[in-house]
């Protein structure tokens, strides 16, 4: 069982918390991407759980044994570089069997094990390349092949494909993730890209300065963010800032939104907070009369797979998506209405 | 204008340094190699000629000792210098930019001490009223204090702390330039610190630690007072010959010859090793 | 580990500094013995420096000769640095080559050169002669940090001030040069503080006739100690703390020898 507890783990440089009592437990096999901007604190707390930085702070336990004070090379964790960190003076195959030639495991067997997890990771024909004869691509599969060597209890990679073009990352993407299936180890991945945490992972783990935002499935941070920062990190949303007026009803820019009973609540009657409605959930109308909103046609988008239409609503541009076929039929300067899809707007703390 | 005076245009920028660099730098050595092949004169400095006999003067087995000693010497100070060059620059490297810079500053100001202050400093550091002879007696390791200069190990001692800072100054740009996360990699492959060092680093910097031993060599090949300050007259060096001859006996065509001998020694060794080191790669 | 790693390094800064303790502190000394420790505290040696006409005169010697061969060092060292810079041909690096020769052999070769030199065209023992010995032998250094800072200049910046109108002339004093002058600066100090240490070819080529703070010290070695000769060591440590450290704290000293990019 290796699933990884992290229980108040702080990390201070100085004066500056770069990881403020984060607990989180990861089930074992599990495949959880920790997401946020830059400097979030994400890839420091990806490095105390390799024991590369010790805690200022908490504890970390994996499988139920207390791994704070084991140092880096003895925890038996994979783990992925940035920057790959492929050694330049030895081959590809050296590279990949190289956590087994310390382990004493003798030539021929490193030599059938590195062959194994060539194959594993698709590049059959590469074992004795030099590195820098690789492409961007290849590189990145030795080090995922590298890293797996030791049949690692736990996985980490930090933004291992940020590097690459966008085709290929998306590729990578997949085959990771179904690598991560047939293998069943726990694994935990930093990065900077929403659209690659909810393409990859089981869990999200949402960060911002050092503190956990939000923990829960792609899909459910999607659909109910915690807060503001969580619901325009993810995906873009609508946010509009106004106050709960009456159990079902925001007051924003002089106007009242009728809320239904399916729409979430994070804050009390009477107090201000912030409505989020994802772009896809609410409707242009042309007639400004009805709807929950109306508003002025600010800007059309036509973008051939979806059409976006901006509805100037006070002092904000409030986006809404639809398909081509479901355009209404409104231009530049219209009055129009807005119509919010029952059920899906969520109400955050201000 | 015309593509002649079109390319002379274009190349003058440099004209002026060729022209210095030619007259203050070719000039003098041609000469020399010449006056290596000249005649002593007691009066005039030397006497145009064409002889060997300064080269032949090399053939016997007291220059021959005098070379070996050389030679050993300054592996030695080299090997030394390097060794703990090479994990102490690593350690610079590491650290934050403003400690870099201070450690940087420390090191450019030892190596901008010439051998003169650096024979005298150690020359007094080593001896026997004013070194850590004084120290030890304090600390109870010595009964009465005793000058350790002049010997081997004070020479060796001197001829290490002059190659050193050069060591880290070539070390530096190659080992700064390290992806730190080369080492840690190594880590979480289940290599040790140390191991990591050893078994990744050191194989990564193979050239530049290459460059920094025949750097070193070199260098302390050229001292030309350590020998006489810290070392007996079995431990002069062809440097310090050289110095010998040119000044107190002068023998300017003797010591020119020597000179002669000492730059392709150099040159042939820095030679061998860089085609040793290519081979390998 | 940690504290193995920052011992080690402690040991190495001791052994660095502990001949230069040993020099500060016979420097003080009160009575006219090399003494370590020293007894009593006295700064009159560092008075006579500045005071003996003897000493002073080595000094300025030692002074004119720095700002002079730093001179003549940048001079040979820029135009050379940017027609390598421009060019990048074969004939380019051979001339780099040469910039850079003078510095690879041992000090004693070079100064023997010198010395026959200098013999051989008559302006043996000439102070002139040190000066301009200096300068060629220690050209190799600001031709380093010129280049290295030739290096750093985004070629777009050039491009962009062409294509708004300067020519060749103004491109170079509005844009290389001011990118170009803290290299030239630290490479002169460098020089400088170098210049001010050399002793082999100072001695050499006029050591008789233009004697010079090092060469003083060496006679004060061979014929009567003074501790002036310590004092003298002293101030040549505190120049080039000053100078490196001006550097350091304007520039960037990582960057200029040879560092990608300084760490955090």
């Amino acid at each position: 069982m290796t699933q990884v507890q992290i229980e108040n783990v702080t990390k201070k440089y100085g004066d500056f918390i770069a990881v403020d009592g984060v607990t989180v437990n990861i089930p074992d096999g599990s495949f959880v991407c920790l997401l946020g901007p830059s400097g979030c604190g994400k890839t420091t707390l990806l490095r105390l759980i390799a024991g590369l930085e010790d805690l200022s702070g908490g504890s970390l336990s994996v499988g139920g044994v207390d791994y704070s004070k084991v140092p880096a090379h003895k925890r038996e964790f994979g783990m992925v570089f940035q920057s790959l960190a492929l050694f330049p003076h030895l081959t590809v195959a050296e590279n990949i069997a190289y956590p087994l030639k310390i382990r004493g495991v003798n030539a021929s067997n490193r030599r059938v094990r590195a062959l194994e997890l060539l194959d594993l990771v698709k590049l059959p024909d590469i074992a004795d390349r030099q590195v820098h004869q690789l492409s961007g691509g290849q590189r990145q599969r030795v080090a995922i092949a590298r890293g797996l060597a030791i049949d690692p209890k736990v996985f980490l990679l930090d933004e291992p494909l940020s590097a690459l073009d966008a085709n290929l990352r998306e590729h990578l993407q997949i085959e990771l993730r179904q690598l991560q299936k047939a293998l069943g180890v726990t694994t935990i991945v930093v990065t900077h890209d929403q659209r690659e945490a909810m393409s990859m992972a089981d869990t999200v783990i949402v960060m911002k300065a050092g503190k956990v935002q939000q923990v829960g499935t792609p899909v459910e941070i999607y659909r109910n963010p915690a807060n503001a920062f969580v619901a325009n990190f993810i995906g873009v949303s609508n946010l509009l800032a106004g106050r709960l007026t009456g159990l079902a009803q925001f007051t924003f820019d002089g106007q009242v939104i009728n809320l239904t009973p399916e729409d979430i609540l994070h804050v009390q009657n009477g107090q201000a907070g912030t409505l989020s409605v994802r772009p896809e959930d609410i409707v242009v109308l042309p007639d400004p009369a009805q709807g929950q909103l109306s508003g002025q046609v600010s800007f059309i988008r036509d973008l051939g797979a979806n059409v976006e239409i901006l509805v100037r609503v006070g002092d904000i541009d409030i986006i809404s998506i639809c398909a081509p076929q479901s355009r209404p039929s409104v231009k530049m300067s219209d009055r129009v209405g807005l119509q919010i899809l029952t059920g899906r707007a969520t109400v955050l703390a201000a | 204008m015309t593509t002649l005076t079109a390319r002379l245009k274009d190349h003058r920028g440099p004209a002026y340094p060729l022209v210095m660099l030619v007259v203050f730098f070719v000039v003098p050595f041609v000469i020399m190699l010449s006056v290596s092949f000249f005649s002593r004169d007691e009066g005039a400095f030397f006497q145009p000629a064409f002889e060997l006999s300064n080269y032949a003067r090399f053939i016997s087995p007291f220059f021959g000792k005098v070379l070996l000693t050389s030679l050993t010497f300054s592996a030695a100070a080299a090997i030394i210098s390097v060794s703990v060059a090479v994990p102490f620059t690593y350690f610079v490297t590491r650290m934050r930019a403003r400690w870099q810079s201070v450690m940087l500053v420390f090191l450019l100001s030892v190596l901008s001490l010439s051998e003169v202050i650096i024979g005298f400093a150690w020359s007094t550091l080593l001896s026997k009223t004013a070194g850590i002879g004084n120290l030890l007696v304090a600390i109870g390791l010595m009964e009465i204090s005793q000058s350790f200069t002049p010997s081997l190990g004070a020479l060796l001692l001197g001829l290490t702390y002059l190659g050193f800072p050069y060591a880290v100054l070539v070390l530096y740009p190659a080992l700064s330039r390290l992806d730190p996360e080369i080492p840690e990699a190594a880590r979480m492959l289940g290599a040790s610190p140390i191991r990591s060092f050893g078994n990744v680093v050191m194989p990564m910097m193979r050239n530049t630690i290459t460059g920094a031993l025949i750097l070193v060599f070199v260098f302390t090949l050229g001292a030309y007072l350590l020998p006489q300050v810290l070392g007996r007259p079995q431990h002069w060096t062809l440097s310090v010959h050289i110095t010998d001859q040119a000044i107190f006996q002068s023998n300017l065509p003797f010591a020119a010859a020597m000179a002669i001998f000492l730059m392709l020694v150099s040159l042939a060794l820095v030679g061998i090793s860089t085609l040793l080191g290519r081979a390998r790669t | 580990m940690l504290i193995l790693r920052y011992a080690f390094i402690l040991v190495v800064l001791l052994f660095l500094a502990a001949p230069l303790v040993v020099i500060f502190g016979v420097s003080v000394n009160e009575p006219k013995q090399l003494l370590f420790p020293p007894e009593g505290f006295s700064l009159r040696w560092y008075a006579e420096l500045f005071q003996a006409s003897d000493w002073l005169n080595a000094l300025r010697n030692s002074v004119v000769i720095a700002l002079g061969a730093s001179t003549i060092a940048v001079s040979i060292a820029l135009p050379l640095a940017l027609y390598v810079w421009k060019k990048q041909s074969k004939m380019a690096q051979a001339l780099f080559g040469l910039g850079v020769a003078p510095f690879l052999l041992p000090p004693v070769i070079s100064a023997l050169g010198f010395m026959i030199f200098w013999i051989t065209v008559g302006f043996y023992g000439q102070i002139y002669a040190t000066i301009i010995s200096h300068g060629v032998f220690l050209v190799t250094l600001p031709l380093v940090t010129i280049s290295l800072g030739l290096e750093a200049i985004d070629r777009q910046l050039i491009e962009a001030s062409r294509t708004m109108g300067a020519d060749d002339k103004t491109v170079f004093r509005t844009v290389i040069f001011p990118l170009a002058r803290p290299y030239m600066i630290s490479g002169f100090a460098f020089v400088f503080v170098l210049s001010l240490n050399e002793y082999i070819i100072a001695y050499m080529v006029a050591g008789f006739t233009a004697e010079t703070l090092p060469i003083k010290i060496f006679n004060s070695l061979r014929y009567g100690y003074t501790p002036v000769m310590a004092s003298v060591a002293v101030f040549f440590v505190l120049t080039a703390i000053v100078v490196f450290g001006s550097i350091a704290r304007f520039g960037d000293l990582p960057r200029l020898l040879g560092a990608e990019r300084a760490r955090r």
